[in-house]
C-alpha cells in the first residue's frame, strides 16, 4: 500500500495547509462543513486565482494584441505569460502550440471543424470510445453527418476499461482522426494512450485527447504521450471558467484552416483577400477571456507548485481509501472498477435512486454529482439510468470520505 | 431550514418502495411516456377512458423515490376522476409544489398535500411533476415520450 515516495526533500502533502488557500473551504451549507466532491464537474478557486483575477481588473487590464499604450503591453504581457504557463503544464515544443479557447469542448469543436471538415470526407471513419463524455461525441456526429463519414465506437469492457484488441480492429484505412478521453469522467478510468497513440500513428493517424479530466489530475508530456491534439479546460483546474487550450502539433496546426474568422486571427484584411495571422492567434479570433486566461496562469503555477505527482499521489490514496469504505457498504455497487483509475468514483446503491441519494447527501453538506454525468452512452452501456459520482481534487481529504460514507449509511436508513 | 423529512415524508416513502397501480394496463385506451434526461428516469402512463372518466389509471417505469412516489399517489388520486377533475388537481398540485398556490388546495387535493415539501426543493420539482406530465399527454394522446426538458406544456423550470 506504501507509495514509493523518495524520503529525501519532497515535504510531505499537507492537505489543511492547501485547505486554507480555497476560501470556499471555510464555508457551510445546511449549517454542515462543506464536503465538495464534484470536482469532476467543476474544482474550486485557490485565493491566488481569485486574486490575480481581480487584480487583473484593478491594476492591469486592457485589451491584448492591440494598443500602443502601457496598459495594453502590460496585460499582453500577463496574457502571453499564461500562454507558456500552460506550455509548462503540458511540456509542449513551443507556446505557439497553445491556443486559448474557451473550454475542452470549443478545443474538440474546434479540431473537428478546421482539420476534420478539411481531412474527413465521405465514407472516411471518426474513430472514439464508449465512454466518452458528449462533447467528445457530438462534435464528430456533427462532423460525420455533415460529410457522410462514419463514426466508430470502441467498445469498453464490464471493468471500464478500453478493449484495446477491438479498437485496433476498428483502425481501418479509412480512419481520419481518432480521439479519446484521457481519463472518464464517468467511470475514472485512465486510458492506455501511450498504446493507443501507437496503434494510430502506426497507420498514419492523428490523435486527438480530451484531457478535461486528466489534466487536473496527472502529471503531462505531450511530447511523451505523442498525441497530436491535447484538450482541457482551466475550470477544472482550480482556474476560472471560460479558459481552456487545446494544444496542437505545430506541422498540423499550421496546415489548418480558421476555425472562425474575426479580429486578432487576421495579418492584414481587404475586401479581396484576407491573409492569416501566426499560430497561435489564427485560432484566436475576437477578444479572449483576458482576466480569466491570466488568472489560468495563476491556476497553474497553483499546480505546479504543489507538484502534479504528489496531486495524483494524494488524490490515489483518497480513491482507495474510499474506494475500500464504499466496498463495505451493503448493496453499493462501483460502477468502473479498471485497472488504472483516478479521481473519479462512481456508484449505486440498491433500492435507492441516485438522485435521492444526492438529496440526502446535499442535506449533509455534501455536494456530489448525480445523472449521466454527460456519458449516456456510458449509462447504457451498463444499464443504468443514472449513477451517484464522488470526484476528488487536491483539497479532500480522507476525513471527508468518511463523512461521505456515513451519509451514504443515512441514505439507506431513510430509503430501505 | 427544511428538514429532510418535510420532502421524504412517510407516506412518499411508502409509495415509493411499494407504488400502487404499478405494471401495465391490458384495456389501456391510451398510453405515454414520459421522461427526464437529467436523471434517466422513465414512466409510462396507462389510462382507461370510459367517456371523459378516468376509469382505470396504471404506470410502470423507473425513477427515483419522488417521481415514484408521485405516479402511485397520482393514479391512486385520480381514478374515477373525469378529465377535467384531472386537469384541475394537476393545477393545484403544481401550485402546491412550486409554492404558487395560496395553499387553497386544501380539501381537492387530499393525500397529495404530503408533496408541499417540494417547493423547498425546486430541483425536485420536476421529478413530482413528470407523471402528471405524463398523464396530460396521455389524455391528449399524441403518442410521443413527453420529456421534462422539452418545449412546451411538458417544460418545467427546474429553478434554484
Amino acid at each position: 500500500m506504501s507509495t514509493a515516495l523518495p524520503v529525501t526533500a519532497v515535504p510531505a502533502y499537507d492537505v489543511e495547509a492547501v485547505r486554507r488557500d480555497f476560501p470556499i473551504l471555510s464555508r457551510t451549507v445546511y449549517e454542515k462543513p462543506l464536503v465538495y466532491l464534484d470536482n469532476a464537474a467543476s474544482a474550486q478557486k485557490p485565493r491566488s486565482v481569485i486574486d490575480a483575477e481581480r487584480e487583473v481588473y484593478e491594476t492591469g487590464y486592457a485589451n491584448i494584441h492591440r494598443g500602443v499604450h502601457w496598459l495594453s503591453v502590460h496585460a499582453t504581457d500577463a496574457y502571453d505569460a499564461a500562454r507558456e504557463k500552460a506550455r509548462g503544464l503540458l511540456n509542449a515544443a513551443e507556446a505557439r502550440e497553445i491556443v486559448f479557447v474557451r473550454g475542452t469542448t470549443e478545443a474538440i469543436n474546434l479540431v473537428a471543424q478546421s482539420y476534420g471538415r478539411r481531412h474527413v470526407g465521405p465514407g472516411d471513419e471518426i474513430l472514439i470510445t464508449a465512454l466518452e463524455h458528449h462533447s467528445n461525441i457530438v462534435p464528430w456526429q456533427l462532423l460525420a453527418e455533415e460529410k457522410s463519414a462514419r463514426l466508430r465506437v470502441a467498445p469498453i469492457t464490464d471493468t471500464g476499461e478500453i478493449d484495446l484488441d477491438a479498437m485496433e480492429r476498428l483502425l481501418s484505412p479509412r480512419t481520419r482522426i481518432v480521439s479519446i478521453a484521457h481519463l472518464s469522467n464517468a467511470l475514472g478510468t485512465i486510458l492506455p494512450l501511450e498504446r493507443i497513440v501507437e496503434m494510430a500513428h502506426a497507420r498514419g493517424v492523428p490523435v486527438l485527447v480530451d484531457g478535461a479530466q486528466a489534466a487536473p489530475r496527472l502529471p503531462l508530456d505531450v511530447r511523451r504521450l505523442g498525441c497530436d491534439f491535447y484538450a482541457f479546460s482551466s475550470h477544472k483546474l482550480y482556474g476560472p471558467t471560460g479558459v481552456g487550450v487545446l494544444y496542437g502539433r505545430s506541422e498540423l496546426l499550421e496546415a489548418m484552416p480558421p476555425y472562425q474568422g474575426g479580429g486578432d486571427m487576421i495579418r492584414s484584411v481587404t475586401f479581396e483577400k484576407t491573409t492569416f495571422n501566426a499560430l497561435p492567434y489564427k485560432f484566436e479570433a475576437g477578444t479572449p477571456n483576458i482576466a480569466g486566461g491570466i488568472a489560468f496562469g495563476a491556476a497553474i503555477d497553483y499546480v505546479t507548485g504543489l507538484g502534479l505527482e504528489r496531486i495524483e499521489a494524494h488524490e490515489a490514496d483518497l480513491l482507495r481509501y474510499a474506494t475500500e469504505a464504499l466496498l463495505e457498504v451493503p448493496g453499493l455497487r462501483i460502477i468502473g472498477r479498471a485497472r488504472e483509475k483516478a479521481g473519479v468514483l462512481s456508484f449505486v446503491l440498491e433500492g435507492v435512486h441516485p438522485h435521492d441519494i444526492g438529496t440526502v447527501l446535499d442535506r449533509e453538506g455534501i455536494a456530489i454529482r448525480t445523472g449521466h454525468h454527460c456519458a449516456q452512452p456510458v449509462m447504457d452501456r451498463y444499464g443504468l439510468p443514472a449513477t451517484a459520482r464522488a470526484s476528488f481534487g487536491l483539497y479532500n481529504t480522507r476525513e471527508e470520505v468518511d463523512a461521505l460514507v456515513r451519509a451514504i449509511h443515512k441514505v439507506i436508513g431513510m430509503f430501505r | 431550514m427544511s428538514d429532510l423529512r418535510d420532502l421524504y415524508q412517510e407516506v412518499i416513502l411508502d409509495h415509493s418502495k411499494r407504488p400502487r397501480n404499478f405494471g401495465a394496463l391490458p384495456g389501456a385506451t391510451r398510453k405515454a411516456e414520459g421522461y427526464n434526461p437529467l436523471c434517466g428516469d422513465r414512466e409510462t402512463i396507462y389510462l382507461q377512458l370510459a367517456g371523459d372518466v378516468l376509469a382505470d389509471v396504471r404506470f410502470e417505469g423507473t425513477g427515483c423515490a419522488i417521481s415514484t412516489a408521485s405516479a402511485s399517489m397520482m393514479t391512486e388520486s385520480l381514478k374515477g376522476k373525469t378529465r377535467e377533475e384531472a386537469d384541475r388537481l394537476f393545477a393545484l398540485f403544481h401550485d402546491l409544489i412550486t409554492g404558487k398556490g395560496q395553499g387553497g388546495g386544501g380539501p381537492a387535493l387530499g393525500k397529495l398535500e404530503v408533496f408541499s415539501g417540494v417547493r423547498e426543493y425546486p430541483i425536485r420539482v420536476k421529478c413530482a411533476t413528470l407523471p402528471w406530465h405524463t398523464l396530460k399527454a396521455a389524455l391528449q394522446s399524441n403518442g410521443a415520450t413527453v420529456s421534462t426538458e422539452s418545449e412546451g406544456p411538458a417544460a418545467e423550470s427546474g429553478g434554484a
